[in-house]
């Protein structure tokens, strides 16, 4: 074992200590200040209340925002879990020259700053789509979003693959079914807890992303991180957008939270 | 053998794909690989096409042509040159911070903690990173704030905070980045066999002898395997430099305050970070850290 002496223990327990309250802390003020009864940010908090969350809960802008992220992150998700299963498919199945590039032409596009990816599409679809007559309006955020949460997919369902065991098909294929009643009856069913796990976490990342979103929402469309990029702008922070942001950490925590437990209740299974 | 060729022939589809591979594997990857190429690196290269344009300055349109004036000028304007220098300071600046505490974090977590605290700590160390980009934003901008909880906090012992500048730039994005850091030297220290450290303190060495000598170049790839997200994403990064940094400016506010006025300036900059990247990727490559991410 590591031998250290009772003083470095001690300031390596600091040190911890200091990291859990640089992340923590920060977080904690934010949430306390969607309590706050002032309109503004402020601390230490005079007054607590519920008033800007019962303010939020009716105001039209957030809302329709929050049915932007919904549809946005529901819509690419959909279109990643179908991408990334099949290259996930292809790359544990096969061998073939490429292989590599594949794999990372997967990542890049998470790999790149958002800002060099949003810039792309954007100037995609404004220097050479819209010239050209076709304008891709709402779907052109959908198709960046889709874009970059392939590799959630890929990641988890493709970690899976590789443990399952290939014999289990090759008995289904002897037995007489096909491709497709494999797939679905002895395939699916065991990477089925990796796919939900991948595509919630694919839903999570999209429903967070801002500056990718920033180059490709149209005009007048606004995702609640987009929103509450609009309200920051503004000189004092409101206090309602402290209750917008609590509401992102919870929407976001949770399918990641549920994706957590799947994928560790398959591992206590094997 | 009988059943075999009944069923061959009641399914024909899965036969004929059974007996051809690659028709399998193409009709696995073709989709993806439209989707990939055919959109995504499709629009990085028509980005670099468009840095070769010029816009036309009566009628502020983009003209098609072909003009190195764009990346030129990324050398010759001074504030251009500047600020490249300044967000890559800025990146390896928030890298070695994060290493400074990921490895002691580490330690304690793989050598010294108990079990439940270990798991617990894994827990919180992943948490925040799904916590939302621009709510970290927020909440370091409620504690770094003029009047916020960082100065009301330390305000008894006369110490007062960074205001909104480089530093807090450097540490709202080491706040963002830091569990990418953080994850993999925790498994990497994890990973070293206990009996290196018996052997380390049999021959003598001290904790922190051991640490250095022993842990630290066994984590080395670990460590360039987490620096190239925090490299990378600080690279990139605009919208820290803008709520915390007061005017600070990084490579992502020119090409963002150029995407509508300026195109193709705007395309030539998204070079700088994509060759950063590029580069650094090709460096830890090297080394082989990127078989751990």
């Amino acid at each position: 074992m590591l031998r250290l002496s009772r003083a470095s223990k001690i300031a390596l327990i600091a040190i911890v200590t200091f990291i859990l309250i640089f992340m923590y802390v920060p977080l904690l003020v934010l949430i306390l200040n969607s309590f706050n009864k002032s309109n503004i940010s402020s601390w230490p908090i005079a007054a607590f209340s519920f008033d800007w969350w019962q303010f939020a809960a009716t105001y039209q802008p957030i809302r329709t925002a929050l049915l932007n992220s919904i549809i946005v992150a529901a819509g690419s998700t959909l279109i990643a879990a179908f991408l990334g299963t099949l290259v996930a498919f292809a790359l544990k199945g096969f061998d073939f020259f490429g292989k590599g590039t594949v794999n990372l032409l997967v990542v890049l596009p998470i790999a790149l700053p958002g800002v060099v990816t949003g810039v792309a599409f954007s100037n995609t679809y404004n220097t050479f789509l819209s010239p050209a007559g076709f304008n891709i309006g709402y779907f052109g955020m959908i198709v960046a979003h889709a874009t970059f949460c392939i590799v959630m997919v890929f990641n988890n369902v493709f970690a899976r693959l590789k443990r399952m065991n290939p014999s289990l098909q090759e008995a289904s294929a002897d037995l007489g079914a096909g491709l497709w009643q494999t797939f679905r009856l002895v395939t699916f069913p065991q990477f089925r807890t990796a796919f939900v796990a991948g595509a919630l976490l694919a839903f999570a990342l999209s429903f967070d992303e801002v500056v990718v979103t920033i180059f490709t929402a149209p005009p007048g469309v606004d995702t609640l991180p987009l929103w509450i990029l609009k309200e920051m702008s503004r000189p004092n922070q409101a206090s309602v957008v402290n209750v917008v942001a609590t509401l992102v950490i919870l929407i976001s925590l949770i399918p990641v939270y549920i994706s957590q437990r799947l994928s560790r209740a398959q591992d206590e299974v094997r | 053998m009988s059943t075999q060729t009944t069923n061959a022939g009641s399914r024909p589809i899965s036969a004929y794909l059974y007996k051809r591979a690659k028709l399998r594997l193409f009709g696995l990857i073709a989709l993806p690989m439209f989707w990939i190429v055919g959109v995504y690196i499709l629009s990085l290269f028509l980005l670099l096409i468009t840095a070769f344009w010029f816009v036309d300055p009566f009628t502020s349109k983009v003209i098609p042509g072909f003009t190195l004036d764009n990346f030129i000028s990324i050398f010759t304007v001074p504030a251009y040159l500047s600020t490249s220098i300044r967000t890559l300071l800025i990146a390896l600046a928030v890298t070695a911070v994060s290493v400074l505490f990921a490895v002691p974090l580490g330690i304690y977590m793989a050598k010294i903690a108990r079990p439940w605290v270990r798991n617990a700590l894994a827990v919180a160390i992943t948490l925040p990173l799904w916590a939302g980009y621009l709510v970290k934003i927020i909440a370091m901008r409620l504690v770094f704030t003029e009047e916020g909880f960082f100065n009301w906090a330390l305000a008894p012992i006369g110490i007062s905070g960074p205001t909104f500048s480089i530093p807090l730039v450097i540490l709202t994005l080491t706040y963002l980045w830091f569990p990418y850091m953080a994850l993999p030297v925790y498994t990497a220290i994890r990973q070293i066999p206990p009996n290196l450290f018996d052997a380390s303190s049999d021959m003598g060495a001290k904790g922190f002898t051991t640490i250095y000598r022993v842990v630290l170049p066994l984590i080395v790839p670990a460590i360039i395997a987490g620096s190239v997200f925090t490299f990378s994403l600080s690279l990139g990064d605009y919208l820290v430099a803008k709520f915390t940094g007061g005017s600070t400016q990084m490579i992502g506010s020119i090409i963002a305050s150029n995407i509508n006025l300026n195109p193709p300036v705007a395309a030539a900059f998204s070079m700088v970070p994509i060759a950063f990247v590029l580069i650094y990727l090709m460096v830890a490559r090297r080394t082989g850290s990127l078989e751990r991410m």
